[in-house]
Order: structure tokens, then C-alpha cells, then sequence
């Protein structure tokens, strides 16, 4: 178990350089951000000042070194645009992203689980069809389409939630309905099929057949195994907690990080959208060190074969 | 670590291939439905439709999509209380919304064929390479299907557009990042397999090349279910690129997308909410019948499956 548990987190660590590195190579490869942020017509040595300050002129080669070592030191830059310190303005974003992903992701877990076991175990019922009928809608409706529908209904045609801003926790209602409802189909769904082919397994035709109640059946044998795939899904959604709200925030005037990305992306503010962009790598390899150390924990094959397989 | 919704779940069961025996009683209407489920029956309509108005969007479109008309702003459609010159109604600079709907569904569609065209050219193709080489080649490949799979792509694409700045062409590109990693992912397992089977050795003993196995043997013999996982990378594509213009960062103003439409309606939710539904509704028909005929022909077509 120490094993894998180490070749994981070597691999974790591999995966946040790759990302801290293809950051770096996106965000200074591409175009110069002192036209950008100057505008074509400003005077040469202003250029060259700006240059200078953000040491752009500078070979790349140090500019790299430089990159690595400012991490680690906590130092990401300041936003070009207010020159305060960008990890501090997306800092102060982050409570209010979590204030409304966090309370989105127990309304997926909680509807969706239920929902897809649910199903699972009375298949082709009228009940099973309507939630999956439900979940394919979740799939295919987008979450600004939802979103504009739900504030439409409450809040222009019946006035009882506001539409847009975060004054009150009456205005986290509507974001976090509309997150859960999506996220809630998607987890529906993989459970659903999850269960449905952890019950057609022979070990479950055995715990049937020695006289184990049907109950007992499901929950110590079926969810125990169904939990793998459907952890994965989860996983991905608590690794997004930072940064999935992008559309939803947009739609409801919700001050998160989400918004913050789309305003920094369309004033081009690198240094923003560099220390976002890191969060949410940090925040999913973390998501996914998890999962895979709860993977070895809940189904012990894995621990050796994995390793094995190396991938 | 994906949501691969694609090797899971049929949500159709009712998918058995023919109706029986020739002998039994089943009716032959009963059969034929059971073959074809009316839901994908509807479902092939409405993309036959879409279709339909992609190759011919200029021709059928009523008005020039970018003409205003001040004095017609903000119509209402035909039977909410407008008039049928503007059959859907008109917005708030008076372009009527029919035109403007038909060019934009030619463009994202377009834009999200375009896109699953790349993204399964680069599947295949890292998949196939990670089945011949193994080893090495095959490790940093699985690596980059990892590393893509592991970050949210609409951050990801969010990051790219922010910094190489937006044009048609890079916006199809970068979509066509989307999903690589599923297909690839899929094209090894299948590769690997297939390399293993008699076809494929007997062609390698015959002394063809591993281009000619790869592309002339085991290609066509994996095709189907390669081509349903494309099918079901076809309609995240057009949400996502409809999320992008939503945001305001996808396709740019003159043109026209689903996604650009509903974020200029957002504005007018109040006083005029069909300019916003009107792209919502075809978004979601277009993604939901695609959807749904991709799961059929998973259940139908995907030997992997049975």
C-alpha cells in the first residue's frame, strides 16, 4: 500500500510541473501583452518599461527559472490591470466560489446516488425511465440555457429569488439549483450504469443464492463495488470546486472565481489568469491523488495491479 | 480519470436487433419499431433537419442575418402576437431571429464537425501509435491522455483563448483538443486487441507495413465503435463551444453562433424572452438528438458492447 501510495504521489507531482510548465508556455509563447494591455499606439519606451517591469525582456530560458522559483515562493505577480497581487485577488474570489460549489456538489451526490441506484435496481421501470429521460436532459440541456430558464421562472415571472448578485444567501439559490440539477444527471447516470453491471456479476447470482437477503445483497456486496466508477465522477466534481462554476457565475452576476477568469481572459490579464489556472490544476491533481489512494483502499486488486499495468 | 459517459451506459434497451423470428406473432409495424425506436426515429429527423439547414442555411434564410431594421425591434414571434414576416420575432437591433438562427446553427455545427473531426484524427492516431510502440511511447502517450483528462478543457480552453486571442480558425483547433483523449484512449484498447487477432498477423507475416495493418485492416475492422464515440463527442462539442460565445468568448461578433445568441437574449430576458429560448431550444434538440441516436447506435453497432 506505501507503494502505490508513493508512485502516486510522484505521479501527482509529475502531473502539477507538467501543468505549471505548459502554463508558463501557453501564457508567455503567445502574443505580447504589452501591446495588449498598452494598446498598439502607445510610445515605445513605454513598451520598454512595461517590458521591463514584467521582465518580458529577458531570454525565455530565465524567464522560466524565474517562473519556478516565484512559485515557490508564493510570488505569481500582480494583475496587470489593478496591480495588486494576483494570488491575492483570486484569493479573496475562492470563499465565494466554495460558498456556492460546495453546497451544488452535496445536492449532486445527495439527488444523484439515490437517484441512480435507485434505477439500477427496478431497470425498466416507469420510475427508472423517468430519471434517466431526466438525466439525458441534464446531459444535453447546458447550464446557461437551465440557468436563464430557472431565473426566468423565479425570478422575473414569479419575483420570489433575485436573478443576478450575492447580497443575500437567497442569490446562492438559484446558482446552486442549477449546478445541482446538471451535476445530480451526471452522477445519476454513472451510478445507474455503475450498478447495473456490478448486478450482473456472478458474485452477486452467489450472495443471492446462499439465502442473503436481497437487501444485504445490495448493500454489502453490489454498492461496495458499483462505488469505484462512480468515485471517479466525484472525484472530478470535487476537483472542479474552484473553478467549475465558470458559466453558471456568468449567468447569475455571481462574484466567484469563475467570473474572474472570464473578465481576466477578455482584458487579457496574464498574470490572473496564470495563478487561476494553476489553482485548478493543483486543486484536480489533488482531487485525483485522492481518488486513486481511496481507489487502493476500497478495492485492494488495484494496489498491485496498477502497478503491473503502468499506467 | 474522465467522464467517459461512452462505454457505460445504454440508456435504450429496447435495441435488439431484429423483431424475432420470422414465425412468431409479433406484427411487422411492431418489429420495425422495435429496430427503430420512435424516439430515434424523431431524434434522426431533427438531425436530418439541422442537417437540411447547414448545406442550404444561406438560401432558405428569409433575411440577411446581420440586416437591421431599427423600426422592427424586439417583434414577438408569429403566434405569441408578432406577424409571420418575422415567423420567430426580431431582437433589439431588429434582425429577424429565423436568419439569424439558421446561419447559426450552420455555424456551430460546422464548428463542432470540424472540431470532432480533429479531435478523432488525433485520437486514432496517438492511439495507434501507443498500440505499435508500447513502451516509451506508449507511457508519454497515456501520460498526455491523463494530464488532458484530468483538467476541466473549458479552463484549459478558457487559458488558450486568452492568450492567443480568438480567431475562427484557432477556435476550431482548440476545440478540436476536446475529447482526443476518450478516442485515443479507446483506439489503443481496440488496437491492442485487434494486433492480437489472426487478420492482423496474417497481413504482418504477409510483409505489409504497420502503416498498411493500421490504416487498411484494423482501422476499418475498429471503425464502428470509433465512430459512435465520436457521434457522442459530436453534441459536447456544440455545448461547449455554445457555453464559449455564451461567455462571450467564443465565436466574435458579426458571426453568428447558438451561444452568442443567447448571451445577446440574456439581456432581454424580461421584455423579450423568445430572442434568448429561441437558440436555447435548438441547442437543446440538436444536442439531445444526437445524443440519442449515438447511444442507439452504441447499443446497435458496438460489438465491444455485447
Amino acid at each position: 500500500m506505501l507503494r502505490y501510495a508513493l508512485l502516486r504521489i510522484a505521479r501527482a507531482l509529475v502531473t502539477v510541473s507538467l501543468i505549471v510548465s505548459i502554463a508558463f508556455v501557453i501564457l508567455r509563447l503567445s502574443g505580447d501583452p504589452a501591446i495588449i494591455i498598452l494598446g498598439p499606439e502607445a510610445p515605445p519606451e513605454a513598451f520598454k518599461a512595461f517590458r521591463h517591469a514584467w521582465g518580458l525582456d529577458q531570454p525565455i530560458w530565465v524567464q522560466y527559472l524565474k517562473y519556478f522559483n516565484a512559485i515557490f515562493h508564493g510570488d505569481l505577480g500582480n494583475s496587470m490591470r489593478d496591480g495588486r497581487s494576483a494570488l491575492q485577488v483570486v484569493g479573496e474570489r475562492i470563499p465565494l466560489t466554495l460558498a456556492i460549489t460546495i453546497p451544488a456538489l452535496f445536492l449532486k451526490v445527495l439527488i444523484g446516488l439515490p437517484a441512480g441506484v435507485y434505477a439500477a435496481l427496478h431497470r425498466n421501470t416507469a420510475i427508472d425511465r423517468l430519471i434517466m429521460t431526466l438525466s439525458v436532459f441534464g446531459f444535453t440541456v447546458p447550464s446557461f440555457v437551465l440557468g436563464l430558464v430557472l431565473a426566468m421562472i423565479f425570478a422575473v415571472k414569479l419575483g420570489w429569488l433575485p436573478s443576478g448578485g450575492s447580497d443575500t444567501w437567497l442569490h446562492a439559490v438559484l446558482p446552486i439549483f442549477t449546478m445541482g440539477m446538471i451535476g445530480a444527471a451526471v452522477i445519476a447516470r454513472f451510478t445507474r450504469s455503475a450498478m447495473l453491471e456490478v448486478l450482473g456479476q456472478p458474485y452477486i447470482r452467489t450472495a443471492s443464492a446462499k439465502g442473503l437477503v436481497w437487501r444485504e445483497v445490495v448493500v454489502a456486496h453490489a454498492l461496495p463495488n458499483a462505488a469505484i466508477p462512480t468515485l471517479t465522477i466525484v472525484g472530478f466534481m470535487v476537483g472542479s470546486l474552484v473553478a467549475g462554476a465558470v458559466v453558471v457565475e456568468s449567468v447569475f452576476s455571481w462574484p466567484g472565481v469563475g467570473r474572474l477568469l472570464v473578465t481576466a481572459v477578455a482584458n487579457r490579464d496574464l498574470a490572473v489568469v496564470q495563478v487561476i489556472l494553476l489553482f485548478v490544476g493543483f486543486t484536480m491533481v489533488l482531487a485525483n491523488l485522492i481518488v486513486d489512494l481511496l481507489y487502493g483502499w476500497v478495492d485492494p486488486r488495484l494496489r498491485t495491479k496498477r502497478l503491473q499495468a503502468g499506467t | 480519470m474522465t467522464i467517459d459517459t461512452g462505454n457505460l451506459n445504454p440508456t435504450t434497451q429496447a435495441s435488439r436487433p431484429s423483431g424475432g423470428s420470422f414465425f412468431t406473432s409479433k406484427g411487422r409495424y411492431r418489429a420495425f419499431f422495435e429496430t427503430w425506436p420512435p424516439i430515434v426515429l424523431i431524434a434522426l429527423f431533427f438531425i436530418g433537419l439541422a442537417i437540411f439547414v447547414v448545406a442550404t442555411a444561406p438560401l432558405i434564410a428569409p433575411y440577411d442575418f446581420m440586416a437591421m431594421d431599427l423600426r422592427d425591434r424586439l417583434t414577438p414571434p408569429a403566434l405569441f402576437g408578432g406577424t409571420w414576416a418575422h415567423p420567430l420575432g426580431t431582437d433589439e437591433l431588429g434582425r429577424d431571429l429565423l436568419s439569424r438562427l439558421i446561419i447559426s446553427i450552420r455555424v456551430s455545427m460546422m464548428i463542432a464537425f470540424l472540431s470532432t473531426l480533429i479531435a478523432g484524427t488525433l485520437g486514432i492516431t496517438l492511439g495507434f501509435l501507443a498500440a505499435y510502440f508500447r513502451g516509451r511511447v506508449e507511457q508519454l502517450i497515456m501520460m498526455l491522455i491523463d494530464a488532458q483528462a484530468s483538467m476541466p478543457f473549458m479552463i484549459i480552453a478558457l487559458a488558450v483563448l486568452a492568450f492567443l486571442g480568438n480567431s475562427l480558425v484557432l477556435f476550431i483547433v482548440l476545440m478540436g483538443f476536446y475529447g482526443w483523449e476518450r478516442i485515443a484512449r479507446i483506439a489503443r484498447g481496440l488496437a491492442i486487441a485487434a494486433t492480437e487477432q489472426g487478420y492482423a498477423t496474417s497481413v504482418r507475416d504477409l510483409g505489409a507495413s504497420p502503416m498498411r495493418i493500421y490504416g487498411r485492416h484494423i482501422l476499418p475492422n475498429i471503425a464502428s465503435t470509433l465512430i459512435v464515440s465520436m457521434t457522442l463527442n459530436f453534441p459536447e462539442v456544440i455545448l461547449l463551444e455554445s457555453g464559449l460565445s455564451f461567455l462571450g468568448l467564443g465565436v466574435q461578433p458579426p458571426m453568428t453562433s447558438l451561444g452568442n445568441m443567447v448571451g445577446y437574449g440574456r439581456d432581454y430576458i424580461q421584455s423579450a424572452p423568445w430572442i434568448m429560448l429561441v437558440p436555447s431550444a435548438a441547442i437543446v434538440l440538436t444536442t439531445l438528438s444526437i445524443s440519442i441516436v449515438g447511444d442507439w447506435m452504441r447499443d446497435r453497432f458496438d460489438p465491444t458492447l455485447r
